[in-house]
């Protein structure tokens, strides 16, 4: 609520060619990068957990796809479907981690958060001079399951609206948007599986019990456990789609990407009503958190108000999700 | 139905359990006493499948069973109502009558929790006990102590508990609201459920139980049946040896 007025002020300053359509789109692509992260930072904090390793998995599978398709001669649905299984085994085992230490999952992914980094960098510098791999910019055309996290869609409505007059276009004659990248596709697919499945599956049950309180959920015969090495890998997936999205759709990677993701994602899971304690939070609302955080970082953007700023004001605005949450949580949980 | 032989129970070096033995017959409220650290709770917790013990043997419906989960319990027909509850707070009381046994239908890859039928189900269960919810999808934290104890062992008895342990159920209720959960428990045993009822209140043991189990640090004193000794007896038992209640009398009195 209190969002929506912060959200409706800032609309009513920033510039209108934000809301033009080369604005919307720009945001919208932005603010589904980050929901992609939100929803996996978001269903493990309802089940009480943290991932701080997702930053650094999106370098690490991002770096390791693309080391494979450049030394290894991959194909790229081939380094993809690699990269997804390490990124899912990396995860795993955080996940195994957590549950057979009993350690904190702070701590176990905030190792991870620098493991990651570390390995990421080392093994770029080992196979290639720098830490930087790039001339990948054909490859989302080289077969299907690269197009499907490099492509972009929608490009035949935009080529209708620009020939009717609708889009503007450029001096070339293409329109002004070529289309929206795949990762908008995912967010929406991602966001809509994961709400169902917190609100409408057992397994959702399970999520909200490990986090309200893992002794009831155990004794309650609930394999907590596999919710939680589950979601581990879930989160990792989140950052993997993100990673190969990038990697395909700038033609590069990189062992710097994704650097304090974990925390925007967080940040997104928060604004949107997650629970920092866990038990509770909503995909839809992190989903929304993602696109505030996207709309207003852009807003910065297009407004020349300096960019430093938006970081003042997402402190700001953290402090107040997490006051006015806890504030709700106290209320519906009796005060407990 | 129920039969535990010597079970010991050991975490790290401090033995919590030493070569305890424990039955429980069909219809009846066993009661099981003994002062705080006696290993009451260790004890209800092997039964119901939390922990595994460190030796000793049980056997279930004259079947030799051991629980790896609290899980294998239940499906056996141990149900547990632990001090806590086993309530989460911030769950809808549906949601928490039915964790982790939620009615679902497999629709593609996905569980899908029937919630109109749940919310249903758990009205209706909570109505025949006489509380009467008027919204299934409020949380729990919003529930009374005494609802709060009443739904958690109406939760055990709808998954088909044929043995209940309740835990120290009426330790935060008022006098009328105890009344109401012993009451319950007598109506449970009627229908053939065997309790195994957790308290360190003798008052309370001798109003329900037909036989009672006292621990003393890890060991059981003994079994007896209300007639062969006296509450005070009990009471001596419970606390550990006469000479320290002989000793706390001089303290306090001289």
């Amino acid at each position: 609520m209190g969002l929506a007025i912060v959200l409706g002020l800032f609309l009513s300053i920033a510039n209108p060619a934000m809301f033009g359509p080369r604005g919307i789109v720009n945001w919208l692509e932005v603010s589904a990068q980050l929901a992609v992260l939100a929803v996996g930072a978001c269903l493990l904090m309802v089940a009480g957990e943290f991932d701080l390793s997702m930053g650094s998995m999106i370098a690490f599978s991002g770096m390791a796809m693309a080391l494979l398709i450049k030394f290894a001669g991959f194909a790229p649905w081939l380094a993809i479907l690699s990269g997804f299984a390490l990124a899912l085994a990396v995860g795993f085992i955080i996940g195994m981690l957590r549950v057979r230490t009993g350690l904190p999952s702070f701590i176990v992914s905030l190792a991870f958060l620098f493991i990651l980094r570390g390995v990421t960098i080392v093994g770029a510098r080992m196979f290639n001079e720098t830490t930087l791999i790039g001339g990948m910019q054909n490859l989302k055309h080289s077969d299907f399951v690269a197009f499907v996290f490099g492509g972009r869609v929608l490009g035949g409505l935009f080529n209708w609206l620009a020939s009717v007059g609708w889009l503007a276009k450029l001096p070339n004659g293409q329109p002004v948007i070529s289309g929206v990248q795949m990762i908008v596709v995912w967010a929406v697919l991602i966001g809509v599986t994961a709400a169902y499945v917190l609100n409408g599956t057992r397994f959702g049950n399970w999520m909200y019990a490990t986090g309200g309180d893992a002794n009831a959920a155990r004794s309650s015969g609930i394999p907590i456990a596999r919710v939680r090495v589950l979601l581990f890998m879930f989160s990792a997936f989140c950052a993997t789609v993100f990673a190969t999205c990038q990697l395909f759709d700038f033609g590069s990677a990189d062992a710097g990407r994704g650097l304090l993701k974990e925390f925007e994602a967080i940040i997104a899971a928060v604004i949107g009503g997650g629970v920092l304690s866990g038990g509770y939070g909503s995909v839809i609302g992190s989903m929304l958190g993602a696109l505030i955080f996207g709309i207003v970082s852009q807003g910065f953007f297009f407004t020349g108000v300096d960019g430093d700023w938006f970081q003042i004001f997402l402190g700001v605005v953290l402090l107040g999700a997490v006051a006015f949450n806890n504030y709700a949580r106290k209320r519906i949980s009796g005060g407990i | 139905m129920l039969e535990l032989r010597g079970i010991v129970k050991k975490f790290g070096s401090v033995i919590a359990l030493n070569d305890v033995s424990f039955d429980l017959e069909q219809g009846e409220i066993h009661c099981l006493l003994g002062d705080n650290g006696a290993g009451k709770s260790t004890l209800i917790r092997i039964i119901s499948g939390y922990y595994t013990p460190t030796a000793g043997s049980m056997s279930f419906e004259g079947e030799a069973v051991r629980f790896e989960s609290p899980g294998d319990a239940l499906n056996r027909g141990i149900g547990t109502v632990y001090q806590d509850l086993a309530l989460v707070p911030l769950m809808s009381v549906t949601r928490n009558f039915f964790m982790g046994r939620e009615p679902y239908k497999q629709i593609g890859p996905f569980k899908h929790f029937k919630r109109r039928y749940a919310e249903a189900m758990a009205a209706e269960e909570m109505r025949k006990i006489g509380i009467s919810l008027s919204d299934p999808t409020a949380t729990v934290g919003t529930l009374s102590g005494g609802e709060r104890q009443t739904l958690a062992i109406a939760r055990a008895v709808y998954f088909g508990a044929k043995v209940l342990i309740l835990d120290e159920p009426t330790s935060a209720l008022g006098v009328r609201q105890t009344a109401l959960v012993l009451n319950y428990m007598l109506q449970l045993c009627e229908r053939g459920i065997a309790i195994i009822f957790i308290t360190h209140n003798a008052r309370q043991a001798y109003a329900v139980g037909t036989r009672f189990t006292v621990l003393n640090r890890g060991r059981t004193v003994g079994t007896f049946v209300p007639t062969e000794k006296s509450r005070e007896e009990l009471e001596d038992l419970m606390s550990g040896t006469r000479e320290l209640v002989g000793m706390l009398k001089t303290a306090t009195t001289g």
